[in-house]
């Protein structure tokens, strides 16, 4: 077990000098640091040396990946690239185009990420299955028919419609909670209900038709033919031995986004003023502040690896017939 | 040996065909005066256009492989989709017919032409489009939203609500508007119904001669639903659509039946522009796609070892890059890109096409590993089977078993994932006009007009109709593609479910 997970993580590096590289390719190479500067100064009537300065201020004046100049192990050390991309190894995500540190930011803004992610994520699952269950037991009627194609209408619906149907609903026509905003501690909950219940309920479809098909699958099964052979009621069949097997394949499945839960949800932190890392990476999209896209990118990167890892292990404790290797 | 000539020379009615749509497309233009302009993503169209009706000619000498396609449309609530889904891809091959209109003449020299390129749906929507408001009205308004000052003859000055210049025109009061609307509203029906008897009579004629049977006897065996598939259900579906069109394209002549935006244009034709956007999104993304998540899907498959590992090694790569972020990144660059270049497109929309191209590039790149992962693991599963082993005895290249005998029986599972693919992609292009990493913000797609109108809900008094409109249009095209591609998994392969991707 702890020799495949070491070996996991060495896996993992090549995967993250890969994104490493392509992000620089994105970022450096396709565009140089000049074209980047003249998009943030504006393409007419700049002088080089407005450039020159922008370009200096933020350390894009240096060689992409060799520098000649320089002296010994330097040659290497003094580049855009080690500066820019090398360093992210280190979780050093330097500074930001207004000058605040991103590692600090990031630190600060991942608790309200949290604070929605997480009650969306366990409510969101205990929700999809409880109405997943009841449209197995109903299996093959018209309430599962109707319920399929209630399931679909909700997946067709956009989520940007969830938000701002939510929220003039919610907030404007029924006055219960402020529309957006954001406070700390146990005041945040009247910010915090809303968006968490309309991340819950966009969810619904796709979840519920998912966890839906997995619990077929399983009704399909011997092992529930026998239990019914021993004359069990059909609800006990299904909660006692049903929902178990299921939740092998549904909670295996949900842990690849755990980690990904840090980054937060780009709409609706942005639609709800809420101070997390998803409103934090779509500010930066929209102010093209491209050192906060590249850290955002390798964070996430390193999380979906963790994701993957922990997959595999509670393969494992779940699966005890699963051997790692 | 008749079934075999028949197959040799299956092409050459589609041929035909294309070539015919060929010469109009570039012959036509020329008689009205016009110069054909294709952007690049209207020649890529016409390029999925062609390779569909190839697919569908083939098809129909190939009775093995129609088994599936007949169940799917038996299905009745794909058969309505398809329906639904045949009327956005006409409004969208419409509007991507592109000419540049000549500017009136100037004597003496040689006609110039408009810079900018003006479709065949453009010119149908010619009342639509050219009917601007000031700025705000709501649906079927007379009166503008806000309130402006008229100077009266007498000195004085009054704010009251201006009337719309193209709204109501003959209306002047509640009695009239009532009877305007009631009139509008039959012709409206009654044009909806002959335009689809005009369609639907000539294919009736050709289906009763096809099956030996009297026009009028097909139409009972039809409306008794007696029929193989569910022909019913399909005129139904375009009856309700065709009624609906002209009831709003009769009012629309009128009044503006969805309101009017910011700057005054007409909600409706911004709403049934956009349809272009979202197809081209759905549809151009899916053909960048799928030459890698084949050929590198199925050699990973088959020749394991280190191919297998390059390739799973890439896709991993690319997958672990959160999808917004890499769309962001790759679009922030073309941004970069094109503003440095600006000198080299001839037109505005050439350059947001440029980006409506590299959007769907972009999300071909970040979507084709999804697909090449399935096709790795249906390939690991062929390649035991008996009939490639007895290939391999005798000496089959490896290239020709992988075209024999591996692609066509992965092909299920890409047909499957392209249609299931589609209406995620439609749904990701507001998503990400919204975040700002979409099309350019001169393209009209629902993204953009969801994210102009994301501040109108706090007006007061709201403007609520463009949003309704954009997210109204976009949720029949995508509910459409939903259930249909539900049939479609459901014909070709019933195991394949959601969860195993």
């Amino acid at each position: 077990m702890f020799a495949y997970i070491i070996r996991r993580v060495l896996y993992a590096v090549p995967i993250l000098i890969g994104v490493n590289v392509l992000t620089f390719a994105l970022f450096f190479v396709v565009n140089s640091p000049d074209d980047m500067a003249r998009m943030h100064l504006g393409t007419k009537h700049v002088k080089q040396e407005a450039i020159d300065k922008w370009k200096q201020a933020r350390g894009y004046d240096k060689p992409l990946f060799y520098n000649p100049g320089a002296r010994g192990l330097e040659k290497f050390t003094d580049t855009i690239f080690f500066d820019k991309s090398a360093r992210l190894f280190a979780f050093d995500f330097g500074k930001a185009d207004d000058g605040r540190s991103i590692s600090y930011d990031i630190r600060q803004r991942m608790l309200p990420s949290l604070a929605i992610a997480i009650p969306v994520f366990v409510v969101g699952i205990l929700v999809n299955i409880t109405f997943a269950l009841l449209l197995a037991f109903f299996r093959a009627t018209y309430l599962d028919v109707w319920g399929v194609i209630l399931c679909v209408i909700l997946m067709s619906i956009s989520s940007l419609f969830y938000i701002i149907g939510g929220q003039y609903l919610i907030s404007k026509l029924m006055h219960l909670v402020p529309i957006s905003g954001y406070d700390s501690g146990l005041s945040s909950v009247k910010f915090l209900i809303l968006p968490v219940l309309i991340g819950i309920v966009s969810g619904i479809g796709s979840g519920t038709r998912w966890y839906r098909t997995i619990f077929l699958e399983e009704i399909g099964k011997d092992y529930v033919r026998t239990a019914r052979a021993k004359g069990l009621s059909e609800l006990a069949v299904l909660f006692r031995h049903v929902l178990r097997n299921a939740l092998i394949p549904i909670l295996t499945g949900a842990v690849v986004v755990i980690p990904l839960l840090f980054m937060g949800s780009l709409l609706t932190e942005s639609f709800f003023g809420i101070p997390g890392l998803g409103s934090y990476t779509i500010d930066a999209i929209q102010n093209q502040d491209f050192a906060i896209v590249r850290a955002m990118v390798f964070l996430g990167s390193v999380l979906y690896i963790l994701g993957l890892l922990l997959t595999d292990i509670s393969y494992t404790i779940a699966d005890p017939r699963i051997r790692l290797s | 040996m008749s079934v075999n000539a028949h197959r040799r020379a299956w092409y050459l009615r589609p041929l035909l065909l294309v070539a015919v749509m060929l010469v109009l497309l570039n012959g036509l233009p020329p008689l009205f005066g016009v110069r054909a302009a294709y952007l690049v993503t209207d020649k890529l169209i016409f390029l999925l256009l062609t390779m569909v009706i190839f697919f569908v000619a083939w098809l129909r000498t190939r009775p093995d492989q129609l088994g599936p396609w007949i169940e799917v449309f038996r299905n009745h609530r794909a058969m309505a989709s398809a329906v639904v889904l045949l009327c956005y891809v006409a409004v969208g091959l419409l509007d991507s017919i592109h000419f540049r209109e000549p500017l009136p003449a100037v004597d003496g020299k040689p006609v110039q032409y408009s810079v900018r390129e003006t479709s065949l749906f453009d010119v149908l929507m010619t009342p639509f489009r050219t009917r601007t408001e000031k700025s705000y009205s709501a649906p079927m308004a007379r009166y503008a939203l806000s309130k402006e000052i008229r100077y009266l003859p007498d000195g004085t000055s009054r704010r009251e609500y201006p009337r719309l210049r193209h709204a109501g025109i003959g209306v002047n009061d509640a009695h009239d508007l009532l009877i305007d609307i009631g009139w509008r509203t039959a012709w409206g029906m009654l044009a909806g119904i002959i335009v689809l008897m005009a369609l639907v009579l000539p294919l009736l004629v050709a289906g009763a001669r096809r099956s030996g049977m009297r026009v009028a006897g097909l139409w009972r065996e039809i409306m008794a639903a007696r029929t193989t598939l569910p022909w019913r259900t399909a005129l139904m579906t375009a009856l309700v659509l065709f009624v609906g069109i002209g009831i709003l394209v009769s009012l629309g002549m009128n009044y503006h039946v969805l309101g009017t935006d910011k700057v005054g244009n007409d909600v409706f034709y911004l709403a049934t522009k956009s349809i272009r956007t979202g197809l081209v999104i759905g549809t151009l993304t899916t053909l960048v796609m799928l030459p890698f998540a084949i050929l590198l899907g199925i050699a990973a498959g088959y020749f394991r070892g280190w191919v297998d590992d390059v390739i799973q090694y890439l896709y991993t790569t690319l997958n672990s890059i959160p999808g917004v972020l890499l769309i962001a990144a790759a679009i922030l660059s073309i941004q970069v890109y094109i503003s440095n270049h600006q000198a080299s497109f001839a037109t505005a929309s050439a350059q947001a096409d440029l980006r409506l191209l590299a959007l769907c590039v972009i999300l071909g790149i970040t979507s084709w590993t999804g697909l090449c992962r399935l096709l790795r693991g249906e390939t690991l599963k062929l390649r035991e089977h008996d009939y490639i082993t007895a290939a391999l005895s005798f000496g089959v290249r490896p290239f020709r078993i992988l075209r024999q005998h591996v692609l066509p029986n992965v092909m299920h599972i890409v047909l499957i994932v392209i249609v299931l693919d589609f209406s995620g992609l439609v749904l990701a292009e507001a998503v990400l006009s919204y975040v700002g990493v979409g099309v350019d913000p001169s393209t009209v797609s629902w993204g953009n007009m969801i994210n102009n109108a994301r501040f109108e809900m706090g007006r007061e008094p709201m403007v609520w109709w463009t949003l309704v409109a954009a997210f109204v249009f976009m949720f029949m095209l995508v509910l459409a593609a939903n259930l249909f591609a539900d049939a479609v998994r459901d014909a070709f392969d019933p195991r394949l479910r959601d969860g195993s991707r």
